[in-house]
């Protein structure tokens, strides 16, 4: 037996490869591309060229659209709108007619400058409005500029147009042109990667996959999804002066709803949450119909049909299709290994607020009351178990300390301090941390990238420095990823940090859900049903693990219906019953109340 | 002037209330807001100009065939592109799925018919003036539609497992109802309530592939605004926007309406997100 021993499936998830070779290998197909477009000039094809520009202008606006559609999820239909806004303005501003001519660079900015504020018009909707709206109100608000540009004749020439920017020296020729167009859709790449690796990325992917857990982990969905309508208005309406210099003369009649379509659809054809997939999309997209010249009447109805098949057949499009790491097979005899001893490091100086007290908590649904008049006190470093029959009010009851149910009555304190009833998002700013009934992650990310998500409040650096990939950002990426690996090690799941989470077991989204929120340090832990769906063993390792975090001095909620764990563990026990307290006390004294056995353990 | 506002934005209304029907009935029966609504409006003139100004045929065969093909086009659209993504509707798939078959139709009947608007044949030997049938006949389709609608749902078997599945699909399962079916059967009732709109309204709106989107927008302000759903709230607001927007047309001029029209959609929306009438969603942890 001479041959080499395949390589065991659990070696290849067992742990990322090393980072540079990693970075490496996710750069040879961005610096293919480059590299083919940087040498089409070569060629001397000056059709192709024109093509070759119009795919990099495009992708300048697809780019920042990308991280719209791709990444937080919304429906941005109409962004042909912003196109034209940044068309018009830099051909207004450069054309002389009707303000004194500036400089086509100036100009340019300008139009970034229209752009975001247009951006953030469109986007505004999509933080109240639920999907097929938005995607509504972009169509809406596409129409109405068009129909502005019709209209106002005196600034834009209504029906008769006007004459696009000229870039001076050099850019004013074909291949200069090109090579500007190239370096900022190059430019654009590189930006949106950046922000894609960032904690901005993978919480935008958060409010689109996992809202709820979002929220919980201090993600501020209206802050994150205004900035990137800002930046992705801003390169739209880059491209927009571009598009204007390409065409050289502008008509309302160039910014045709097909083009809004071809934009969405390159993205939703590369696959949602990636950079490569949506730019191998966009550039399929501009050369499709010039391979055939028939194609050309035909190319909107083969977008869609292209849409359609996607949608259908292959919803993570490109990117799922090149992405075979994730095809290789996990191994089946996982086990999950927590280690508890790692929790020192993980929750080591975390803040000490105080008991977390619930005062006369009263919360109706319609008619219903919930909870009716509720008193508890969850104390540091102690397991506090929360039991009762379906209906009773556990998850109602911690969903108010939360904020996901603001009580009608009652207050919630931590300390001293009163939190404010809903505002869920603020709660991971109090190092509250939750877990779910139903397992909230994000399918698409892996596993590391999932535990990450919980210490998006302690990322330094703002937005524009991940843009620019400035110092503070690396630096923040690597505390969070190393903070991650601890965390993964302490609840056994380590090995797995590169595979998708989508591709776990129920019981290792359960550890994957506690390891989310010792990112948060968290002052309490509000654990709901923890060990449903988990073995025997399993149990017992979660239980090790629970006592392993109070003893670090967190105080933990525990709502369960496994009677044992909740014996076993917890210091004291809240029975509730219709919303009312039935019982409470420390596990013997519950264990012997003759209500509860009466009501709920049974004899 | 006033009688022109009146005739003109009363059949403006009719045609907006009914393609806000379509949708409705489409969401009843599915949770789902289909593109396709608009499309249906637009077939409705194409499929009339086809049938009785190219093929010659009698008006009654020509509005049979239109409503067969258009109760057709709404199976289609039920088995190709919402039955698929209905399993996993929390992806909002089908806003995709409808959007892209919307386009498909659109783009096709652009190529095939005609990129220009084409007349639509006179239906009726009524008017001119502002009784003129090409004023009328979209309302009288409207309240043909709702009186029709009301009978199916009130006095029919059928029309009570459709209101069922409407208000608890998981309950009308349970009883045996077979959802699949009832569903198939409301998009084709959509279907033919989508392209009744557009061949009602014929004359004022032509055989026009653009008319797709307009109506798409147009026909979902009222939905959005009177909540979805709601039938009553969509022919209110049908009439509403389509008097708003002849009145502005005429005094102000038409990109005022527009402009005007988004706004108020969009202020309503950001303040009421579940519309005027609607009510307030469910909880989500």
């Amino acid at each position: 037996m001479t041959d080499a021993p395949a390589t065991p499936p659990i070696a290849a998830a067992r742990a990322a490869p090393p980072r540079a070779a990693a970075k490496l290998e996710g750069l040879w197909p961005y610096l293919g591309i480059g590299l083919a477009f940087a040498a089409l000039p070569l060629s001397g094809d000056t059709y192709w060229g024109i093509i070759a520009t119009r795919a990099c202008v495009y992708w300048v606006l697809v780019s920042g659209l990308n991280l719209v559609v791709g990444f937080a999820g919304q429906i941005a239909i109409g962004w042909v709108a912003l196109l034209t806004i940044g068309a018009y303005v830099t051909s207004v501003l450069t054309a002389g007619t009707a303000v004194p001519e500036i400089s086509p660079y100036l100009a340019l900015a300008l139009s970034a400058v229209a752009g975001a504020v247009s951006g953030v018009i469109v986007g505004l909707p999509a933080l109240r409005l639920r999907t097929f709206y938005f995607a509504m109100t972009t169509l809406g608000f596409a129409t109405i500029v068009t129909q502005i540009a019709l209209a106002w004749r005196t600034v834009t020439g209504g029906g008769v147009g006007v004459a696009g920017p000229v870039f001076p020296g050099w850019f004013s020729t074909p291949w200069g042109f090109y090579y500007l167009c190239l370096g900022l859709a190059a430019l654009c790449t590189w930006m949106t990667a950046n922000i894609a690796a960032s904690r901005f990325g993978r919480a935008l992917v958060a409010v689109r996959d996992a809202e709820v857990a979002a929220e919980a982990a201090g993600i501020s969905k209206r802050a994150l999804l205004v900035t990137v309508f800002l930046f992705s208005g801003a390169v739209a309406g880059i491209a927009g002066g571009l598009f204007a210099s390409l065409q050289s003369y502008i008509t309302p009649d160039a910014f045709t709803f097909d083009l809004s379509v071809l934009f969405f659809i390159s993205i939703l054809i590369g696959g949602r949450g990636s950079i490569l997939g949506p730019l191998l999309g966009t550039i399929l997209l501009t050369v499709l119909p010039e391979i055939a010249a028939p194609l050309v009447a035909w190319s909107t109805f083969l977008y869609a049909a292209l849409l359609l098949l996607i949608v259908l057949l292959m919803p993570g499009g490109i990117a799922e299709l090149i992405d075979y790491k994730n095809r290789r097979p996990l191994s089946r005899h996982r086990e999950l290994a927590p280690r508890p001893e790692l929790l020192g490091r993980i929750l080591k100086d975390h803040a000490r607020p105080g008991t977390l007290s619930l005062n006369g908590i009263v919360v109706t649904f319609g008619g219903v009351r919930a909870v009716d008049g509720l008193d508890l006190e969850i104390r540091p470093g102690e397991v506090h178990g929360l039991i009762g029959p379906n209906g009773s009010g556990k998850t109602t009851t911690l969903n108010v300390v939360s904020g996901y149910n603001a009580p009608d009555l009652g207050t919630v304190r931590l300390g001293e301090a009163v939190l404010p009833p809903g505002m869920t998002h603020l709660r991971a700013a109090r190092r509250i941390a939750r877990t779910f009934q139903t397992p909230r992650l994000i399918g698409a990310a892996s596993v590391l990238e999932n535990v990450m998500i919980g210490g998006t409040i302690d990322g330094r650096g703002s937005f524009a420095e991940s843009v620019l990939a400035l110092p503070r950002h690396w630096r923040t990426e690597a505390v969070l990823r190393e903070a991650a690996m601890r965390a993964l090690s302490a609840v056994g799941l380590e090995q797995l940090a590169a595979v998708r989470a989508d591709r776990l077991q129920h019981s290792e989204l359960r550890f994957l859900e506690i390891a989310r929120a010792l990112m948060l340090r968290p002052a309490f832990l509000l654990l709901d049903e923890p060990a449903a769906g988990l073995s025997a063993e399993e149990i017992r390792r979660l239980a090790t693990l629970i006592v392993a975090i109070t003893r670090q001095g967190t105080g933990v909620l525990l709502v369960e219906h496994h009677a044992d764990l909740i014996f076993d563990i917890c210091d004291r026990i809240t029975v509730l019953n219709l919303g009312t307290i039935l019982a409470a006390g420390t596990p013997a004294e519950i264990r012997s109340h003759r209500d509860v056995v009466n009501a709920y353990l049974g004899a | 002037m006033i009688e022109s506002i009146v005739a003109y934005g009363l059949a403006m209304g009719a045609i907006y209330a009914l393609i806000g029907i379509t949708y409705n009935v489409m969401f009843s029966a599915s949770r789902v807001f289909s593109f396709t609504a608009g499309v249906l409006g637009m077939l409705g003139g194409v499929f009339g100009a086809l049938f009785i100004r190219n093929l010659g045929m009698p008006v009654l065969l020509g509005l049979v065939l239109t409503l067969a093909c258009g109760a057709a086009i709404g199976i289609v659209t039920e088995i190709v592109t919402v039955r698929p993504v209905l399993k996993s509707i929390e992806q909002h798939l089908y806003v995709l799925s409808t959007l892209a078959f919307a386009l498909l139709i659109q783009q096709f009947t652009a190529i095939e018919w005609s990129t220009e608007p084409q007349p639509f044949p006179r239906l009726l030997d009524i008017g001119p003036g502002w009784f003129d049938q090409q004023f009328w006949l979209p309302v009288l389709a409207c309240a043909a539609t709702i009186v029709g609608l009301e009978l199916l749902y009130r006095r029919t078997l059928v029309g009570r497992a459709f209101l069922a599945i409407a208000e608890d699909s998981y309950a009308a399962r349970a009883l045996g109802l077979p959802e699949q079916r009832l569903r198939m059967a409301s998009y084709g009732l959509a279907g033919a309530i989508g392209v009744l709109a557009g061949f009602a309204g014929g004359e004022v709106l032509l055989a026009f592939f653009a008319n797709a989107p307009m109506l798409n927008f147009y026909g979902f302000v009222p939905v959005a605004l009177g909540g979805m759903g709601s039938n009553r709230g969509a022919v209110i607001g049908g009439f509403a926007l389509g008097l708003f927007q002849q009145a502005a047309n005429f005094l102000v001029g038409g990109i005022f309406a527009s402009v005007a029209v988004f706004a108020v959609f969009i202020v309503v929306l950001l303040a009421r997100p579940e519309g005027l009438a609607g009510a307030a969603g469910a909880r989500r942890v």
